[in-house]
């Protein structure tokens, strides 16, 4: 009886301390402007990247020669472009674009990056092979190293994601090896490999998990400077090809008609800025949210 | 030694508050103290009890790091101090009142050599020439002590031991010949074999230079060995003041009592458990109705709960804020007498 | 010091050989090889097999790159496939252009971001923070070229204060060789000039509130002297290593700008010989600006050495 009545009490009370761990979540969340409007931000992009261009029956690249560089009106909302291309349908179509692009930039590199930082920092030999790698790599200027690798691999959308993982790979292993070598000095590590878990079990069970909020932070990071990196290169001519709709490409095109119709470059570049923006708050919020010393509603 | 000439520092009622968003929080309430030319008075409270804050007010020295506000007043030389324009404090900073603090090395700046950080002072205050500061830094560190010091002015900080860099502290402070010096915790981060030097070379230069030190400690021994009269803090509050020897003999306040319980001796049975006060000081924003102590205290009753004790004066000098003051010591000599 | 500075060169061995091999392999990887690039889309697989036979294109890997790697050790970048001129001799004349854009824009960019941070940090948490800490991240937020494309609007265009684009060498006169540049180094500086401001915020905070500080405060220094002096010189090495990075981050940012301002420099040296597959340019343009951004941080980190006595000893 009395046991079970012990268990009832020490149940309610873990459901206390949970519940109170929500409550603080939740206000240190709520305290987080940046995390918020970042968040926000990031969602309306994403839905609209994802919802307007499927169920627009507009073609973003449909030209019409007696629209061209029209101004933002009741037709066209954004305007048109210099051969009559709707701007609004275009800057959405480039949305998707932009954020498939950095997205899966971010994604792939942060696989990559995992992998090289947490094997790097478990295995001495690796360490200092991979990090030498990482260093050589992140020597050469990111922008450069996508150019070259996009000249010598051709314009195409899935050798810019290669590119700039190639790129951004580097910084996220760094990242995570950093938060593994901390890690791995942690007593619960020690008690793991006296218990005898196989280094495979500590790796990826016990280490990653430990490296997971900088990586976030690092990868919202990431996918910001992919979206502004995918459109310098398009804005070069060495990014995703001419006809389809990237926002650096809509961006190029309007440099030729920049004074005439500066409406070409303010929409494509307001959406840029606008996502970059929306990721960098993200990161600088989830680092706030996700470091324990940090309480709700105070900033380090 | 001289009481009955002018103070040199006279604090009246003085309070001071920290800021934080919309709380209020009372670091110190209501302090009365008076220190007199050539006087070393000790500081003694747990970590909490203001007593740094009090003691870096002096200078206000806060007002820089958090949102403070004072309320009473601290007159120092005939100047209320609490009012001076930012302009006018710094010229009363480091020439006629000193500090030096806990941790030497945290307290020195790493990437400055000992001379630049010393001459810098006598530029400022004195006036002087870059060869005089550094002749005149040479010869305060011999003053405190330095070995060799025509290398030290030349050296980092990380260069010199912990005791060293105290010394450099306190020859930095002495500078310009202040007349008072406050000693924030001056010997905690070292040996106790360094303590011991740096206290002597502290009494040393006050018998010498007559020169005023404010001594703030949490260490009752640290106070014995060379305060002249003690001030006991417990949450922002003075709880009792004495002369050195009257407090140790008979403590009034069971705080005070409770902190010298606290020093193990080696003459009692070592079978019987080491005394601890119970409990941990409250924070700022839990600060109780009534006597602060109340909360810890073996002895306190209702009335210790309602209202605020006043500080009454026992004999000639000795001050305690307590309503049942010889509580404590009826209590001990019964159990001596069983 | 001058073994410090020895172990620091050293230490940077192994990564300019990772930069020789990743530079080495952007030709290697290029479909079709250097000789495709050489006679164009066009050549016949006889055509192509008989080059690489005549070049060495097909021997082993690693022959290759230490062949390669020995030339360039020489000094022997290779020519450019249109230019009519050594790979190095086209950086020459290319760099100069790009080298005054890039310090121009470091120069604004520090004359912005040192004060502006120093001041964000001093008064932390006050309004005037607030407003300087969000234009940094607009400052981020916004690319280079767009803020050219918008500096060359306003100012070019409507204003018709600066010339909207081109180039005048130095000794064309200094004026006119600045006004020009002007433009193209603000669009270029914003991104750094952010960045260095939020650097310098944050590390002017982390000492602010540090016992030495408040020690210098209790000296009665001046709160300029407490600032200046004691806070930014231990603040100096966080901002120095942005600095750092900023420079090589502004050279490539000018590939683009100077795209969009038209200044023959560098980055038109890059794009041209992108269109034209002019792969030993590519290649040499690369392994250049890698190379100096890798000694404008050898140099921060020697400075380092000279700010921070404790570095040398290797104590911190």
């Amino acid at each position: 009886m009395t046991e079970e009545k012990k268990q009832a009490a020490a149940k309610e009370q873990s459901q206390a301390i949970l519940e109170e761990q929500r409550r603080l979540r939740k206000e240190k969340f709520l305290s987080n402007p940046a995390l918020i409007i970042g968040l926000v931000g990031m969602v309306i992009i994403v839905l609209a990247a994802l919802i307007l261009p499927a169920v627009s029956s507009v073609d973003p690249n449909e030209m019409k020669v007696l629209d061209r560089l029209k101004p933002p009106g009741a037709e066209h909302i954004f305007g048109t472009d210099e051969f009559g291309r709707d701007l609004f349908i275009r800057v959405m179509h480039g949305a998707r674009v932009s954020i498939c692009v950095g997205g899966a930039v971010t994604i792939f590199s942060s696989i990559l990056g995992t992998m090289i930082g947490i094997y790097a920092s478990y295995f001495k030999i690796l360490d200092n092979i991979l990090m030498r790698i990482c260093d050589g790599l992140i020597a050469i200027p990111g922008v450069l190293l996508a150019v070259a690798l996009m000249a010598a691999l051709g314009a195409s959308i899935w050798n810019v994601i290669l590119a700039l993982t190639v790129v951004y790979t580097p910084s996220i292993a760094r990242v995570v090896r950093a938060g593994a070598l901390v890690a791995r000095e942690q007593v619960y590590v020690e008690a793991a490999k006296i218990q005898g878990a196989s280094d495979f079990r500590i790796l990826w069970k016990i280490i990653l998990p430990s490296v997971v909020s900088s990586l976030t932070v690092q990868a919202s990071f990431i996918f910001a400077q992919a979206i502004i990196s995918e459109a310098s290169l398009s804005f070069l001519g060495v990014g995703i090809p001419a006809p389809a709709a990237s926002w650096g490409n809509i961006l190029q095109a309007s440099k030729q008609v920049l004074s005439k119709a500066p409406w070409t470059a303010i929409f494509p570049g307001a959406f840029v800025i606008i996502s970059v923006l929306s990721l960098n708050l993200l990161g600088d919020g989830l680092r706030d949210f996700l470091d324990p010393r940090v309480k709700g509603g105070r900033k380090g | 030694m001289e009481t009955n000439n002018k103070p040199l520092l006279e604090m009246e009622n003085f309070h001071i508050y920290f800021r934080d968003r919309k709380k209020r929080l009372p670091a110190v309430s209501g302090v009365n103290m008076t220190i007199h030319p050539g006087e070393i008075v000790g500081v003694v409270g747990e970590s909490g009890s203001g007593k740094s804050v009090m003691s870096q007010s002096i200078l206000r020295l806060r007002e820089h790091e958090a949102d403070v506000e004072y309320e009473g007043s601290v007159v120092f030389e005939g100047q209320e101090i609490l009012k001076l324009p930012l302009a006018q404090m710094q010229s009363i900073r480091g020439n006629r009142i000193s500090v030096i603090f806990q941790d030497p090395l945290t307290s020195l700046n790493p990437v400055l050599t000992v001379g630049k950080q010393m001459e810098e002072v006598l530029i400022l205050h004195k006036k002087m020439s870059r060869q005089d500061a550094r002749a005149r830094s040479t010869e305060l560190l011999r003053l405190t002590g330095v070995p060799y010091p025509e290398r030290c002015v030349r050296q980092y900080p990380y260069e010199l031991s912990g005791g060293m860099q105290q010394r450099v502290m306190i020859s930095m402070a002495l500078a310009c010949e202040p007349s008072l010096l406050i000693a924030d915790e001056p010997t905690t981060a070292l040996d106790v074999t360094i303590q011991n030097q740096i206290l002597r070379l502290l009494s040393e230069l006050n018998q010498k230079l007559g020169m005023a030190i404010l001594l703030i400690t949490h260490d009752l021994s640290v106070m014995a060995q060379i305060c002249h009269s003690v001030r006991v803090m417990y949450l922002g509050q003075i709880v009792e003041e004495a002369k050195t020897e009257e407090l140790f003999d008979n403590p009034m306040h069971p705080y005070t009592q409770g902190l010298l319980d606290c020093i193990p001796h080696l003459d009692v049975d070592r079978e019987k458990p080491l005394h601890v006060i119970t409990g941990t000081v409250p924070p700022l924003s839990q600060i109780p109705v009534g006597c602060h102590f109340c909360t810890r205290c073996p002895y306190a009753t209702e009335q210790c709960r309602k209202n605020e004790p006043p500080a009454v004066e026992i004999s000639p000098g000795h001050r305690v804020k307590c309503w049942n003051p010889r509580m404590g010591n009826e209590k001990k000599r019964e159990e001596n007498a069983i | 010091m001058f073994s410090y500075i020895i172990k620091r060169i050293v230490s940077l061995i192994p990564t300019l050989l990772v930069v020789s091999v990743a530079v080495f392999l952007i030709t290697y990887l290029m479909p079709g090889g250097p000789a495709t690039a050489m006679l164009g889309m066009e050549a016949t697989k006889e055509e192509l097999d008989a080059l690489n036979e005549a070049l060495g294109f097909n021997r082993p890997f690693l022959v290759q790159y230490f062949e390669w790697l020995g030339k360039m050790l020489k000094g022997d970048w290779g020519e450019s496939l249109f230019l009519q001129q050594s790979v190095l001799s086209a950086i020459g004349q290319y760099f100069l252009p790009t080298l005054s854009l890039a310090l121009l824009a470091e120069l604004f960019a520090l004359v912005f971001a040192i004060p502006f941070g120093i001041l964000a940090a001093y008064k932390r948490g006050t309004t005037v923070d607030l407003a300087l800490v969000t234009s940094t991240l607009f400052g981020i937020a916004v690319p280079g070229f767009l803020l050219g494309m918008f500096f060359m609007l306003f100012f070019g265009v409507k204003l018709q204060w600066l010339p909207v684009a081109g180039y005048v060498p130095l000794k064309d006169g200094l004026w006119n060789h600045l006004r020009y540049l002007i433009l193209p180094a603000l669009s270029l500086s914003t991104v750094q000039a952010a960045l260095i401001t939020r650097m310098t915020r944050s590390a002017v905070i982390d000492v602010l509130y540090l016992n030495y500080i408040r020690t210098a405060r209790s000296k009665g220094l001046k709160e300029r002297t407490v600032l200046l002096v004691h806070a930014l010189k231990n603040a100096a090495p966080s901002v120095l290593t942005v600095v750092g990075q900023s420079f090589g981050t502004l050279i490539t940012g000018a590939i683009v700008t100077e795209t969009l301002f038209n200044i023959p420099g560098i980055g038109l040296l890059t794009i041209n010989a992108i269109n034209r597959r002019d792969i030993y340019v590519i290649q040499g343009v690369v392994l250049f600006v890698t190379l100096l951004y890798v000694g404008v941080n050898l140099t921060v980190d020697i400075l380092y050495g000279i700010v921070d006595p404790r570095i040398q000893l290797g104590k911190k």
